[in-house]
């Protein structure tokens, strides 16, 4: 007979694996390598964290060509968050190096 | 009868030295190659005056290309005083620190205060990227300078018209460097009561011509800055931000760019994206550099001769 104790353990385990997938499915990652921003274009849903990491050996920034995002510089294997929460287009480009351009596209 | 305006050309040498010493010299039309001794390079640059170039110290800098910017940079300073001929000034191409942090800035006027000169700045990006976007840069060097905007400002010397511009700030995205609206309204004004036969030097972090622009090495809104110098006789433009020497000439226009003192970058199309190159240790040196510029007062016509340190 399954003693209550481990079925409770089981259903916590449970639940935060549950919780860490759905964690895992609010974040986005772009690396940035070679003066690029990989992938240069994501869809992604509102609430959305995402993370930019910086692999080359020059620092970069992020800058929304709304104005609304602007980081600051992010030097070699450094990182930079931003949360997506309304839906919409977000244009960006590197701050040092403006020829650097991304979009993040948030839609439910 | 007045004198002919030939007679006061301004001819400007331009000697770009590092490790074995190369020479580059603005001379007779035809660009040469040479590989001359600094002895030499002095000789040729006997009258007029003599400016230096220092550009891309990138103070903080850490990674392979270079762990040791500093220890690079005081080198670079250091070759100030084996020179026969005493620099006037020094101006500062930008890139003065890695992340305008203010111990990046301390350590790097410490050193380049270390040659005694007075020394003229223009900011490249890596130096605007504190949380007031150029408010320290403003701080510590554009007030000194009596800058305005982001830090563009003129003075005179001996006669020659230096114009220290920024093309860092405000960039677009996809574009290149950029002057602004402001600046170029404050570039046509300082130029106006400046005679055409006024000798300009125009520095600049970024190149004013496009040396790739698939790297973004050139400036948007450059050709409306030349626009307005294109009544003068002789311009000298002076750049850095590619770490390399690159030069071109058009008309009276020579356009030159320095080399840095913390790490070199690969040749247009050579690489994959313009990051800084790591070169074998024992060759770092031979690729870094700073550049002395010898305004000589003649009636030779301008010209460039370059060379390789190859």
């Amino acid at each position: 007979m399954i003693d209550r104790r481990s079925l409770c353990a089981a259903g916590a385990i449970l639940t935060l694996v549950l919780l860490s997938q759905q964690a895992r499915a609010d974040e986005a990652a772009v690396k940035i390598d070679n003066f690029t921003f990989i992938p240069e274009t994501i869809t992604v849903k509102p609430g959305t964290v995402v993370k930019w990491t910086n692999e080359d050996d020059i620092p970069h920034s992020i800058v929304g060509t709304d104005g609304k995002i602007h980081s600051k510089a992010i030097d070699t294997n450094e990182d930079f968050s931003f949360t997506f929460s309304e839906p919409g287009t977000y244009n960006y480009f590197c701050g040092l190096h403006p020829h650097m351009k991304g979009k993040i596209i948030v839609a439910p | 009868m007045t004198q002919d305006t030939h007679d006061r050309r301004t001819v400007l040498e331009c000697m770009v030295w590092a490790g074995t010493g190369l020479l580059w010299t603005i001379a007779g039309g035809v660009p040469q190659s040479s590989l001359l001794g600094i002895g030499e390079a002095n000789a040729q640059a006997a009258t007029g005056f003599n400016f230096l170039q220092i550009s891309d110290s990138h103070i903080g800098f850490k990674q392979a290309a270079n762990p040791n910017p500093l220890g690079t940079l005081q080198e670079a300073v250091g070759k100030v005083g084996t020179l026969t001929t005493r620099p006037a000034f020094m101006i500062h191409t930008g890139d003065i620190s890695h992340l305008s942090r203010p111990a990046e800035f301390d350590d790097a006027e410490k050193i380049i205060s270390s040659a005694k000169l007075d020394v003229h700045y223009v900011p490249g990006e890596h130096d605007i990227v504190d949380e007031g976007r150029g408010a320290d840069y403003m701080n510590r060097f554009g007030k000194k300078l009596q800058a305005q905007g982001t830090g563009w400002y003129s003075f005179d010397h001996a006669g020659v018209h230096f114009v220290g511009l920024v093309n860092v700030a405000d960039l677009k995205a996809g574009g290149m460097g950029s002057l602004g609206a402001a600046q170029l309204a404050w570039l046509a004004d300082d130029l106006k009561s400046k005679s055409s036969s006024t000798p300009l030097v125009i520095f600049a972090h970024i190149p004013l011509w496009t040396v790739n622009a698939d790297w973004g090495w050139g400036t948007d809104d450059a050709t409306q800055a030349l626009d307005l110098v294109k009544r003068f006789g002789s311009v000298t433009v002076l750049n850095g931000h590619i770490h390399q020497i690159m030069q071109k000439v058009e008309g009276a226009v020579t356009f030159h760019t320095a080399r840095s003192t913390a790490f070199p970058q690969p040749a247009p199309g050579t690489a994959p994206s313009p990051g800084p190159l790591k070169v074998p240790d024992d060759k770092l040196r031979s690729v870094l550099g700073i550049t002395s510029i010898a305004v000589r007062q003649g009636t030779q016509p301008l010209a460039v001769i370059d060379g390789t340190l190859a």
